[in-house]
């Protein structure tokens, strides 16, 4: 660690259900700009992680700090709003509605607009401008009026990603970005994110290592719920628990 | 449709709705029509939440009831018709608050049986309360109120003052369903993890479409109260309250032609087809039945969507038999 504040940091979090510990005192810091990778099996308790992070689940106790504050009992709707986003490892949008519609939503949930209920939606220039933008930064633009429905996969996957950038966060949380995707799809969303400014600082979960070895900066090793190992890449894939834990030898 | 076709179907209903008494004549038949008019606002305020929110409400009814007790209770009481009015609105839209934050401890079925239960109590609070409801009794509304010194105690003026609620309760409706917030209520309904994740607060929105529906039911429930001059427990029961909840399903949830056009088909059973059959009960069971097993997503999508596909239809066998006469004249 350098002297900065870290843009996210979790201390000594745990969440258990039932009997079962799936989160266990996990303690980690990501620095402001940092690519981040958390990988781990089936069952680490990854998406756990982000759901704590993200505050769709109360920790059972550690608390979770986003730059200087916080945010340990913030409630999930407003951390967006203080500069957090995700995406979802499986796949969440608005299967009725247009592409651009689900990137609008995404846009309204950071303005004051969104408690309108007079205003006509489709006359909002500004945000359905920028709607567009976003999709164009995704090449999605020439599809925006496209129902979802009749989208493939790997573009829903973009338009996860294209929501998630469209609220300009500080801290990226993507959860799988890669799953389910062909190698070409796999490419589109790897440009994707090497075009993310720095200014925005990454954290990625993947359990097949390989697919984002070369994106990683830092590599956190979950296993049952305990972070296991910690460092750079290098370190991470040399060390002895990671192939006993990941490779299973 | 396109645009035209649309503002010329518009002017034509318009024209029609402000015209019918005179075409319709016998003042029984125009009391019918307010009575559609006023269940239909009735309708489209559950649509709020059935349609929109994803909220399935069967205790309606009390809300609607505690807006007609209310202003019936102020009126006994010797007040005002506009005391009586403004106090309704205020009280009903207090219990659709208190409602909606019992009821928003759960959705779904949890939702439903909640909202059953707070319908249940109002029922019986209206039932057995008798010192304050009169019971089985119920309470005479003796005088209808006259707006602007416009006497409403005919049929036709009636008519008139439900025909204007009516417009304003579906201009609301319809500036609410393009908006901002009618956009997010529709979010929430289809995947609220997704719109908590991205800033918005479910619970409020939630609760805030509660109020909003809860306002146009005491709307309806004053209309009501005004249109019958008498109002009872059986208003707040369990059948009123899955009655509109029939006239939302059949018509077509999430739409705006859909209550409505529940609205008439439930009103128009009720009083018409039981003059000549007794059982319009298994009458009305079985037009839903039908409507079900043969349009499930409700009358009025069911109907565009046969329509849809009928014009396809016909397009597809023109452009055949235009194709084939070509195709013969060619060798």
């Amino acid at each position: 660690m350098t002297g900065n504040v870290a843009a996210l940091a979790v201390s000594h979090l745990s969440k258990s259900f039932g009997g079962l510990r799936v989160t266990a005192d996990v303690t980690l810091a990501v620095e402001p700009g940092e690519r981040r990778l958390i990988i781990g099996p089936n069952g680490a308790g990854k998406t756990t992680l982000f759901n704590l992070i993200t505050g769709e689940i109360a920790p059972d106790s550690g608390s979770i700090t986003l730059f200087d504050r916080n945010i340990t009992r913030v409630p999930s709707h407003r951390r967006p709003h203080l500069g957090m986003a995700r995406t979802y490892q499986i796949i969440t949008l608005f299967d009725r509605d247009t592409i651009l519609r689900n990137v609008t939503l995404a846009l309204l949930g950071l303005s004051r607009l969104r408690w309108s209920a007079w205003r006509n939606i489709d006359h909002q220039e500004d945000i359905i401008g920028r709607a567009r933008e976003a999709l164009a930064r995704v090449g999605l633009d020439h599809i925006a009026d496209r129902p979802l429905s009749q989208t493939s996969y790997g573009e829903r996957r973009r338009v996860e990603i294209a929501m998630a950038l469209a609220q300009d966060p500080r801290v990226l949380l993507l959860d799988e970005p890669f799953a389910g995707l062909s190698i070409d799809e796999r490419r589109d969303v790897r440009e994707l994110l090497n075009a993310v400014p720095r200014t925005v600082t990454v954290v990625m979960i993947e359990h097949n290592m390989d697919v984002a070895l070369d994106w990683a900066e830092r590599i956190t090793l979950l296993h049952f719920g305990e972070v296991i190992v910690e460092g750079t890449r290098a370190e991470v894939v040399a060390h002895a628990r990671t192939r006993e834990v990941y490779l299973g030898h | 449709m396109t645009p035209r076709l649309r503002c010329a179907a518009l002017a034509v209903a318009m024209l029609l709705l402000i015209t019918l008494p005179w075409w319709v004549g016998n003042s029984y038949y125009i009391n019918i029509a307010s009575q559609i008019l006023l269940f239909a606002v009735f309708a489209l305020a559950l649509n709020v939440l059935v349609g929109y929110a994803g909220l399935v409400s069967l205790g309606h009814a009390g809300l609607f009831a505690i807006a007609g007790y209310t202003a019936a209770l102020i009126l006994q009481a010797g007040h005002g018709h506009l005391a009586a009015n403004a106090g309704a609105v205020v009280v009903t839209l207090a219990s659709s608050a208190i409602f909606a934050v019992l009821a928003l401890r759960s959705t779904g079925i949890g939702f439903l049986m909640i909202t059953l239960a707070l319908g249940q109590i109002i029922w019986g609070v209206a039932y057995r309360w008798a010192s304050l409801t009169g019971g089985d009794n119920g309470i005479n509304v003796t005088t209808r109120p006259s707006p602007l010194g416009l006497s409403l105690s005919n049929a036709p003026s009636f008519y008139f003052a439900c025909l204007i609620v009516f417009l304003l309760a579906v201009g609301s409706m319809v500036l609410f369903v393009r908006s901002p917030f009618g956009a997010s209520l529709r979010g929430t309904r289809d995947q609220a993890r997704r719109m908590s994740a991205l800033g918005y607060n479910v619970w409020l929105i939630q609760f805030l479409a509660i109020v909003f529906s809860g306002f146009w039911t005491g709307i309806s429930g004053l209309l009501f109260i005004y249109y019958n001059q008498f109002i009872s427990p059986q208003v707040s029961a369990l059948t009123a309250s899955a009655e509109v909840l029939l006239m939302v399903i059949s018509g077509g949830t999430a739409t705006l032609l859909g209550p409505i056009a529940g609205a008439v088909i439930v009103v128009v059973m009720k009083n018409v087809v039981s003059a000549y059959i007794e059982r319009w009960n298994l009458v009305l069971g079985v037009i839903f039945i039908l409507i079900i097993t043969f349009m499930p997503e409700g009358l009025v999508p069911g109907t565009a969507r046969l329509l849809r596909w009928g014009w396809q239809v016909a397009r597809a066998r023109w452009n055949r038999t235009a194709g084939g006469a070509v195709e013969e004249r060619r060798p």
